[in-house]
């Protein structure tokens, strides 16, 4: 083996065990739990805990979409919005239509997974970037949540809340959401490591030509993860409408930045074929983390944006370095 | 153009023994003002090694692409055991049986060497566990993965490596190794050896021979001349887009066959 540049064998290989998947992130946020702890007392409880993942489980959720997109080498801005939608519809189906709560939530999901395909067809039809096409889509649901609703929809039927409720684990109220969070990302890793569809995944992401000429087809592998990454943002709707017992037209507005600083935090790579699920998850609960974190201890919020500003182009960092180390 | 008719038997020519086993008429392809196929001819017999050769540019790459499904002609026809036939996808030349190794590789640098080895066609597990979860059968395909490289006698450290973290070589010897293991009825290298030392180009040959020997046709292209004369049974000299001779080795001399490759010399257009 020959070195190049100035890089040493040693460097080279801590930057590969930083870029090992989930490795960072796992790093960062047990120092975050470790700092904060010893700051504040009320910081290392289960029911501060249990908070943290209330407050992050809708992006945590839009997230696992985002992931699977990203993964393919490519982007969805339009998430928050597709999200915002398929709440509105939901709640203004069941409240305003007399549509059964129930039916009016699956007309959602089936909305969010609509157009989810729609950002998936038009990029593998049209060969048109996902970047453009997601910045044309968030443009059209944020337009067609406020054609459809200008005011926030309320008294929402109890099954649309359900999954804002809590159970006691001892003594801690957990919520339907953070479990049913954390059972879609269970999901999406064992398809990611298990079987044949999370592979291509990758390869399609790694080298779609490559991808393309063993035979995988590459423009089914788009066009489904697209369409999966819409059903996620529509169960992330169920989710924001249960925690907020509002159908909310404002909503979702900062969702795609979130979900790709959760998704480049977890360690995978904006350039596509590289990263983890689990990952995500550790980038959101970093986020997260932080923001209860410093709460807790009175640091002014503004500090929980700096910080995040910092580790994301860290994450990126080790990203473009661990890329220069294989090369 | 017909498509391809899966159910009917192959046509049996009254040499039955000399209908190519896959062979071209007319192929064209034009990248905008780019010729990179002009009415090229191909034949490839049952049981041969077919050396494939060229200047840079030529179009033999584009050859091969078309006849394994990577490129779509623009006009001209494919025939598969004499019968006329439509690749659309590469996933439909692999169906036929016939598994390319090209130039640029086609690995996913970031996946392991079993994933690579079976991507398009992972193995699951067997019962519920892979027909209702799809779960894959990691161990048979590792297993799998580990004999089919031993064929090839490549030293790799790990099957569970990253496909990038191996030298080009290695890399290569991958390539190999997934198409020798799955060809049926065709396989083609498309330089093959490029990237290989002396000891490694020997295995490559050495088993490409191996699979001759096991009944399966052959189409090599490579640039180098000792390895192209060492082992093919005939020579297929492509110039500017088609096919302008096919010589046997035994005939012509390495400086001769070089001559016809660059136009420095004319030939009867089939000396076989
Ligand atoms: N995808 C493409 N787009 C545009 N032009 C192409 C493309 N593929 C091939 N060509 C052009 O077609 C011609 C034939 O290329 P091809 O790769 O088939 O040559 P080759 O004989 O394999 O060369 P080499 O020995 O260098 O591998 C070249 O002029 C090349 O530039
Ligand atoms: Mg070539």
């Amino acid at each position: 083996m020959t070195t190049t540049g100035p890089m040493s064998t040693a460097s080279r290989r801590f930057i590969s065990f930083l870029a090992a998947p989930a490795v960072s992130p796992l790093i960062a946020l047990v120092i975050a739990v470790i700092i904060f702890a010893t700051q504040s007392d009320r910081f290392l409880t289960g029911r501060n805990f249990s908070l943290i993942v209330q407050q992050v489980m809708v992006v945590g959720t839009l997230a696992i979409g985002q992931t699977l997109i990203i993964l393919t080498a490519g982007i969805d801005l339009s998430n928050g919005l597709i999200s915002a939608l398929g709440g509105v519809v939901m709640t203004k189906l069941a409240v305003a239509s007399g549509v059964n709560p129930v039916l009016a939530i699956l007309i959602g999901i089936l909305v969010c997974t609509a157009f989810g395909a729609v950002n998936g067809l038009l990029i593998t039809r049209l060969n048109l970037p996902p970047f453009i096409v997601t910045l044309g889509t968030l443009n059209i649901a944020f337009a067609l949540v406020r054609i459809y609703s200008t005011q926030s929809i309320t008294g929402l039927p109890d099954v649309q809340t359900s999954l804002g409720e809590t159970f006691l684990l001892g003594t801690t109220a957990i919520s339907y959401g953070s479990i049913l969070m954390f059972i879609l990302y269970l999901i999406t890793w064992y398809m990611l490591q298990n079987t044949a569809f999370g592979r291509h995944i990758y390869a399609v992401g790694n080298d779609p030509e490559a991808a393309r000429l063993t035979g995988i087809p590459v423009n089914r592998v788009l066009l489904t993860v697209y369409t999966l990454a819409g059903a996620t943002y529509g169960i992330g709707a169920l989710m924001l409408i249960a925690r907020t017992g509002v159908g909310d037209p404002q909503a979702g507005q900062d969702a795609n930045l979130e979900s790709i600083t959760a998704v480049v935090l977890g360690g995978t790579s904006l350039f596509g074929g590289r990263g983890n699920v689990m990952g995500t998850l550790l980038g959101v609960l970093i986020v997260g983390v932080f923001r209860n974190g410093l709460q807790l201890t009175g640091v002014p919020s503004i500090y929980q944006v700096l910080i995040t500003g910092i580790l994301v182009i860290l994450a990126v960092a080790i990203d473009q370095l661990s890329r220069k180390a294989r090369a | 153009m017909p498509s391809p008719e899966r159910g009917t038997p192959p046509q049996v020519a009254d040499q039955s023994a000399r209908t190519p086993v896959l062979s071209a008429q007319g192929l064209v392809k034009h990248y905008g003002q780019v010729v990179a196929m002009d009415g090229a001819d191909f034949d490839l017999f049952p049981g041969e090694i077919l050396a494939v050769i060229g200047d840079n540019g030529a179009g033999k790459s584009t050859l091969i692409k078309a006849l394994s499904g990577a490129v779509i002609p623009d006009s001209g026809q494919i025939f598969l055991n004499g019968e006329a036939i439509n690749f659309r996808s590469p996933l439909d030349a692999r169906r036929y049986g016939i598994e390319t190794v090209h130039q640029s590789l086609a690995v996913a640098p970031a996946l392991n060497i079993v994933d690579n080895m079976f991507l398009g066609r992972e193995i699951r597990r067997p019962g519920p566990l892979g027909s209702v979860f799809r779960m894959l059968d990691k161990k048979k395909m590792l297993a799998d993965a580990t004999v089919y490289m031993q064929d090839l006698k490549f030293r790799i450290q790990s099957m569970q490596q990253a496909v990038e973290t191996l030298s080009g070589g290695q890399r290569q010897g991958v390539a190999v190794a997934r198409a020798a293991a799955f060809a049926r009825n065709v396989i083609i290298l498309d330089e093959p050896t490029a990237a290989l030392g002396v000891k490694e180009s020997g295995m490559v040959l050495e088993l490409i021979q191996k699979v001759r020997d096991r009944g399966l046709p052959v189409i090599l292209i490579s640039h180098n001349m000792p390895h192209v004369f060492e082992i093919a049974d005939r020579i297929h000299i492509h110039r500017m887009g088609k096919r302008t001779a096919i010589v046997r080795p035994q005939a012509y001399s390495m400086s001769d066959v070089v001559a016809i490759m660059t136009g420095a010399l004319e030939v009867n257009k089939q000396s076989n």
